[in-house]
């Protein structure tokens, strides 16, 4: 039953995620690129609950390669995708920057 | 433990809310920015309550946050502009290995797996190992550390296949006995990372939009997996959204070439010169100097700038928005039109340019701009080729036959900005160049721009 349910959760994300995407203007791919890349770190949530105190040696190793990865792909892609839109300017909002 | 599990499970249907606004306002650049934070918090929240699971060891979660954040704050900070596509690459690749990593540590703890955990298990390390290594190769020919042309070898297809079959057989082998199969388990890391090489190895540069975008649609799905390893719905949910994303982007690049993904993925494109459609229609060819390009401009009521990856090369974005000013300053009316697949990955072009300062809704797309090229006075192609090659409407047997182009050649006047008369990636000529309304400007394109610039202030 669990597996349905999962599934059932991935089919409706995957529709929501077209509806979503397709709305995107082709200006701001590079951005939903790479933040999107930060959003596929959620993989970050799992090997944090998975380094558990009573764990074997090798599982602590993976946990915490798999959190070093996962860290860079977070911070660094929601710090790249800001860096990249705080760029797209209309040229009568005033220089921000 | 089981009190705090049902207020984390809470936490992360908000996050998950947050994601998916974060991605609704991306649906303009006045929202983006803030949508980028949404969903940024929403991230932050996760992680958090994630740290409020009983028996965490905080010690190795702190080593990793550490490292991970410093590697990605100073990585996102120093990267040039036009190395985005490097670095989007680079990332995506780390978000594979993190699955694999994830779904490998799940394993070796827990090796009594029942049928369908032991498939999305093999899933998740399957689709991250080819992420890993497909991106570390796409970020070597990217960053130009390894040839980014086609590498093709005869038998290739045969060696993918085998490869393939190889990981399917251990998989359904993994699956019917995990708790015995932890070498089958290793054998299929290693087959995923060589299928990973050799399955993005034979793409060459100028597809490479298509490939990161199938990456990036890859590690979503890795994430995917792992989340059903974990029997963790976020993972499912963002997963399935970066997932969702990454097929639609490899569509529209697709779509943009005229090709199908197979056609991308396996024939090797541009690893050898076409001979088809080539040498004849040569012609005249006009060329101009800094002064003879000046004056047409000068006289322009209307001018669009076509960018290409020559642009990026030269890193030329700067000066081509200051000529624009100067333009707009004598009463030209400029715009900047962009083709789907111009540089190396989607919307690499639009990135560059708003980093030199280019107001958003001059960005034109190419659907938008081509029912008025009649108008346009003069269209300036800097480092572009084949998306302007007007063989991809006329001859029939040319290789990128019925792709979309930027229709320049109707515009009243051409300027092509080009280093020599070297074809472009498809190695095809472009009859564009021999068009009677067409002029040269040879050289640099930062230089040649500059010279330009200099003819207006002189004046």
């Amino acid at each position: 039953m669990e597996a349905v349910f999962l599934t059932f959760v991935f089919v409706l994300s995957i529709f929501l995620g077209f509806e979503l995407i397709s709305k995107v203007p082709s200006t701001l791919h590079t951005p939903l690129m790479s933040g999107s890349n930060a959003i596929s770190g959620i993989t970050m949530i799992g090997s944090l609950a998975s380094l558990k105190a009573d764990n074997l040696t090798v599982a602590v190793i993976l946990g915490t390669l798999a959190v070093t990865f996962a860290t860079i792909n977070v911070v660094g892609g929601y710090a790249v995708t800001n860096r990249m839109l705080e760029m797209f300017k209309k040229k009568d909002d005033g220089g921000a920057k | 433990m089981n009190t705090m599990t049902l207020p984390i499970n809470f936490a992360y249907v908000i996050s998950a809310g947050l994601f998916i606004f974060g991605l609704k306002m991306l649906s303009s650049p006045a929202t983006a920015r803030r949508g980028n934070m949404l969903s940024a918090l929403g991230m932050l929240l996760a992680i958090v309550v994630t740290l409020f699971n009983a028996g965490l060891d905080y010690k190795w979660i702190l080593v990793g946050v550490v490292i991970g954040t410093a590697i990605g704050l100073v990585a996102a900070y120093r990267v040039q502009m036009t190395s985005m596509p490097e670095m989007v690459a680079l990332f995506n690749g780390f978000g594979g290995i993190a699955s694999l990593l994830l779904a490998w540590g799940e394993y070796h703890q827990h090796p009594e797996l029942s049928v369908f955990i032991a498939l999305v298990t093999f899933l998740s390390a399957f689709i991250g190992g080819i992420t890993f290594s497909g991106s570390m190769v796409a970020f070597g020919k990217l960053a130009e550390i390894m040839p980014s042309k086609a590498i093709v070898f005869s038998g290739q297809h045969i060696v993918n296949g085998a490869i393939l079959l190889a990981a399917l057989v251990s998989g359904v082998i993994f699956g019917m006995n995990p708790s015995t199969s932890y070498a089958i388990f290793l054998v299929i890391i290693v087959v995923s990372l060589l299928f990973g090489v050799t399955s993005v190895i034979p793409i060459g540069g100028a597809d490479m939009p298509v490939v990161i975008s199938l990456l990036n649609s890859y590690s979503g799905l890795a994430a995917c997996a792992a989340g059903f390893v974990i029997n963790n719905t976020i993972l499912i949910v963002a997963g399935a959204l970066v997932g969702a994303s990454g097929i639609i982007l490899t569509n529209i690049m697709c779509k943009a070439m005229n090709r199908s993904l197979a056609n991308v993925l396996f024939s090797g494109f541009g690893a050898t010169t076409q001979a088809a459609g080539s040498g004849e229609q040569q012609g005249e060819i006009r060329p101009a100097t800094a002064e003879d390009v000046y004056y047409i401009l000068e006289a322009a009521d209307s001018v669009a700038f076509v960018p290409g990856y020559g642009l990026a090369v030269a890193q030329a974005q700067h000066v081509v928005q200051e000529l624009g000013e100067l333009l707009e300053q004598n009463g030209s009316e400029v715009s900047y039109a962009i083709h789907p697949v111009a540089g190396r990955m989607p919307g690499h072009m639009n990135v560059l340019l708003a980093e030199a300062n280019v107001s958003y809704d001059q960005l034109v797309e190419m659907d938008d701009i081509n029912p008025r090229m009649d108008t346009i006075d003069v269209c300036v192609v800097i480092g572009a080729n084949d998306v302007v090659n007007p063989a991809a409407l006329e001859d029939e047997s040319s290789p990128i036959y019925g792709m979309p182009i930027i229709e320049t050649f109707r515009a009243k006047t051409v300027i092509v900005l080009k280093r020599s008369m070297n074809p472009g990636f498809a190695g095809i000529q472009n009859a564009l160049f021999f068009n009677p309304n067409t002029r040269m400007y040879f050289g640099d394109a930062k230089a040649s721009i500059q010279a330009l610039v200099g003819e207006f202030k002189s004046d």
